[in-house]
């Protein structure tokens, strides 16, 4: 029992950064049908700077505390990003506002590409470990333990996902987002400035991405130039799973995705061991005796399960699991 | 970038030098460029990651090349009585196994006399086979998974040993240390990282220790939580992981996050003092191997030229990769030619006293009687523990006073 809570627990964890990232995919693509694929990239940079500013605070040898320090990466890192993000909108996205479909899909492919050898270019080849400052202290629960930076990350997300719906909801900018998102003509004809709202969701995607480049940084405690791509990857299938451009269905998409995959990791090894499954296990008797298992599947597979997820809610719920906007979108 | 332009640069020399040292050996010198001083190149090829999470590993590699042949050079070295100057071909294989192939091809193409590398095993083997094709002898001086030298190739060495040396040292040292019941073995799923755990878990098994199905990450893989959650329900206690430090270091720090309490032990590809930096106080005590001495042991000319040419101590297996350099050339000079079909009879007969100790092949191409090293973490720093040399156990001390890598 203590070992599925565990898993419920890393599940958590990872699931609530996939959500902050996807809601990144999913607001951009509720607004303009964009896929922005270089938003896992954006994420990285958040990482890169805050890993930056982390080293030379903590380096100038000023006695404040670990959450100060990490706090300065934090707010170095979103400054940046949100100005990458609105460069990406202005600069590559906007002039194709009005092309087909698929200009903007390998503009948002390219920028990717562009950020990416900036960021090796930056920061170099070598992974950057992440400086231990934050103590982490690890409490246990039901004999599963939590570290501080796992309470952290969930209840920091908590916290953006709470934030994000009351902006979306309950003010004036963003009753205009989702005006936008219901009709950029008709919105633009109500006196809403439509490229200010665009621009503004690029933005805030991106600050989300800062926060959550941080997480992971300082969650695995390594940063690399190329750690954008599959994360990137993982987020957008978990929007895609709660129904991309759905504000709550990237979020559950998310904490799903997560917890499938910690599930998933920890437990196929022994569901697939075909020792203990009477017809095969007689086949394989010598084997088992002589080894105790024969595992067919292992956990070699975890990055799998992202993706097995998605094609198999594709198949069946291809609007994802909350998104029945999605079918007047395509 | 700056690489491929020297190579172009010297492609006219070199393609007279190649031909001069090549088949037609005896011939007088084809009219050598008629401005240029009659100085014959000859290159050799090194491969190794120098991209990606690995890269540290494949610099210093060339590194330990780069200083071989910069001595080398500045000895005048003369083959078939014309001076020749030694040109070091670095390429990046990113430790992809396709990428591999591809730039063996690249130095097959390119004419180069021998190569050192490459580091990986998982690319080390299947490019042997073009090397081979190409009759060019290959010294790998990090690859340690046996398959590498069973092959039948005449042309395939390596200056390390090998994983079913490797394995059983980390796996019996741990035996006697920890003196497990149960254990666990996780592996990166590449050629080396597996290979190596299959080795361990051989010897475990044979020692009556109880070894958990297989876990596998990636290569790339830094989430192991997941994998180890699964592992602290066994409650084992030595856990064991085939793979490199950029994917080992996260595993330790969650590992120690989770409670796990086990004694933690890596292979050559986990024991650099890389590991402290990525997983930080949870890298204390953990136990590594790696297949050849320490590098405070290599020669001293070897560690003074190392420091003074990068400004930075050696990592891993530069020592190995620079005598593998030494050996090529001192083949050649024994054979008076760069040609591989006349200087790889003269590598194989090879006794040769290097940074790394004496180096002799045996019929297969491994380095007889290889060293292999147990280290701990000890204040951030991999220490060594024991040096193990023809079965005995020795320390640091007793060993260098044996004397063996003197030069």
């Amino acid at each position: 029992m203590d070992i599925l809570l565990q898993q419920i627990i890393n599940g958590l964890t990872t699931g609530s950064v996939y959500a902050i990232v996807a809601l990144g995919y999913t607001m951009v693509y509720g607004v303009i049908q964009l896929i922005n694929f270089a938003h896992g990239e954006v994420v990285m940079i958040g990482a890169m700077v805050a890993f930056t500013v982390i080293m030379a605070v903590a380096g100038a040898g000023l006695p404040l505390p670990p959450v100060v320090i990490v706090l300065a990466g934090v707010l170095a890192a979103i400054p940046v990003c949100m100005a990458i993000g609105y460069l990406l909108e202005r600069l590559a996205y906007r002039p194709l506002r009005h092309a087909p479909r698929l200009a903007p899909l390998i503009t948002a492919i390219g920028m990717s590409i562009v950020l990416q050898h900036l960021a090796l270019l930056v920061w170099g080849r070598d992974p950057l470990a992440f400086p231990q400052i934050m103590e982490n202290a690890s409490f246990v629960i039901g004999g599963a333990a939590i570290s501080s930076v796992q309470i952290g990350i969930i209840v920091l997300s908590v916290a953006m996902m709470a934030g994000l719906t009351w902006f979306v909801y309950r003010t004036k900018f963003g009753i205009a987002i989702r005006a936008t998102a219901e009709d950029v003509r008709i919105a633009a004809l109500m006196g809403i400035d439509a490229n200010r709202v665009i621009a503004a969701t690029f933005i805030i995607g991106a600050a989300l991405g800062a926060v959550a480049g941080v997480m992971v940084g300082t969650y695995y405690g390594i940063a690399h130039y190329t750690m954008g791509f599959t994360l990137g990857l993982k987020a957008f299938s978990a929007a895609v799973l709660g129904g991309i451009g759905n504000l709550a269905g990237a979020m559950l998409g998310g904490i799903v995705l997560g917890l499938v995959e910690a599930l998933g990791t920890g437990y196929i090894g022994e569901f697939t061991d075909l020792c203990q499954w009477p017809l095969v296990g007689d086949a394989l008797a010598e084997r088992c005796a002589a080894d105790g298992h024969a595992v067919l599947f292992g956990s070699n597979y975890q990055d799998v399960f992202a993706f097995l997820v998605l094609i198999l809610v594709l198949v069946f719920r291809p609007s994802g699991l909350l998104g029945e906007r999605v079918s007047e979108r395509a | 970038m700056n690489q491929s332009v020297k190579v172009l640069s010297l492609s006219v020399a070199a393609a007279v030098a190649m031909f001069g040292c090549g088949k037609k050996e005896e011939a007088p010198k084809p009219a050598a460029a008629p401005a240029a001083p009659a100085v014959t190149v000859v290159k050799i090829g090194h491969v190794g990651p120098l991209t990606g999470g690995i890269a540290h590993f494949g610099k210093d590699n060339e590194n330990g090349v780069r200083l071989a042949l910069d001595e080398i050079n500045a000895t005048n070295p003369k083959l078939g009585g014309t001076p020749v100057k030694f040109e070091l071909v670095a390429e990046d294989d990113q430790a992809d196994p396709k990428v591999g192939n591809t730039v063996a091809q690249k130095l097959v193409d390119a004419k180069v006399a021998g190569v050192v590398g490459h580091l990986n095993s998982g690319t080390s083997i299947p490019a042997s086979a073009i090397y081979n094709g190409a009759g060019i002898p290959m010294i790998s001086g990090a690859s340690t998974n046996p398959a590498f030298t069973e092959q039948g190739f005449k042309g395939v060495f390596r200056v390390v040993g090998r994983d079913d040396q490797q394995g059983p040292a980390v796996a019996n040292y741990l035996i006697s240390t920890a003196k497990p019941k149960t254990a666990a073995v996780i592996d990166d799923a590449t050629a080396y990282g597996e290979g190596l755990a299959n080795e361990v878990e051989k010897t475990l098994k044979a020692a009556g220790v109880k070894v958990l199905p297989r876990e596998k990450g990636t290569d790339k893989t830094v989430d192991w939580k997941a994998v180890l959650t699964k592992i602290k329900g066994k409650k084992p206690d030595v856990v064991f992981y085939g793979g490199m430090d950029a994917t080992g270091g996260p595993l330790l720090k969650q590992a120690r996050e989770l409670k796990i309490g086990a004694a933690f032990a890596f292979g050559d590809g986990g024991c650099t003092d890389k590991m402290a930096e990525l997983a930080g106080a949870a890298a204390e005590g953990l136990v590594c191997s790696q297949a050849g001495i320490p590098v405070q042991a290599a020669g001293k000319q070897f560690l003074d030229g190392y420091r003074a040419m990068f400004k930075m101590d050696p990592i891993i297996y530069s020592p190995f990769t620079y005598d593998a350099a030494k050996l090529l050339v001192a083949a050649m000079q024994k054979a008076d030619s760069a040609d591989p079909a006349k200087y790889l009879p003269a590598l194989q007969a090879i006794d040769y006293n290097g940074a790394t100790g004496n180096v002799k092949f045996d019929e297969k191409g491994d380095r007889k009687d290889a060293e292999m090293t147990i280290f701990t973490m000890k204040d951030s720093k991999i220490t060594p523990l024991a040096i193990i040399k023809s079965g005995k156990s020795l320390t640091l001390d007793e060993y260098a006073a044996l004397g063996t890598a003197g030069k």
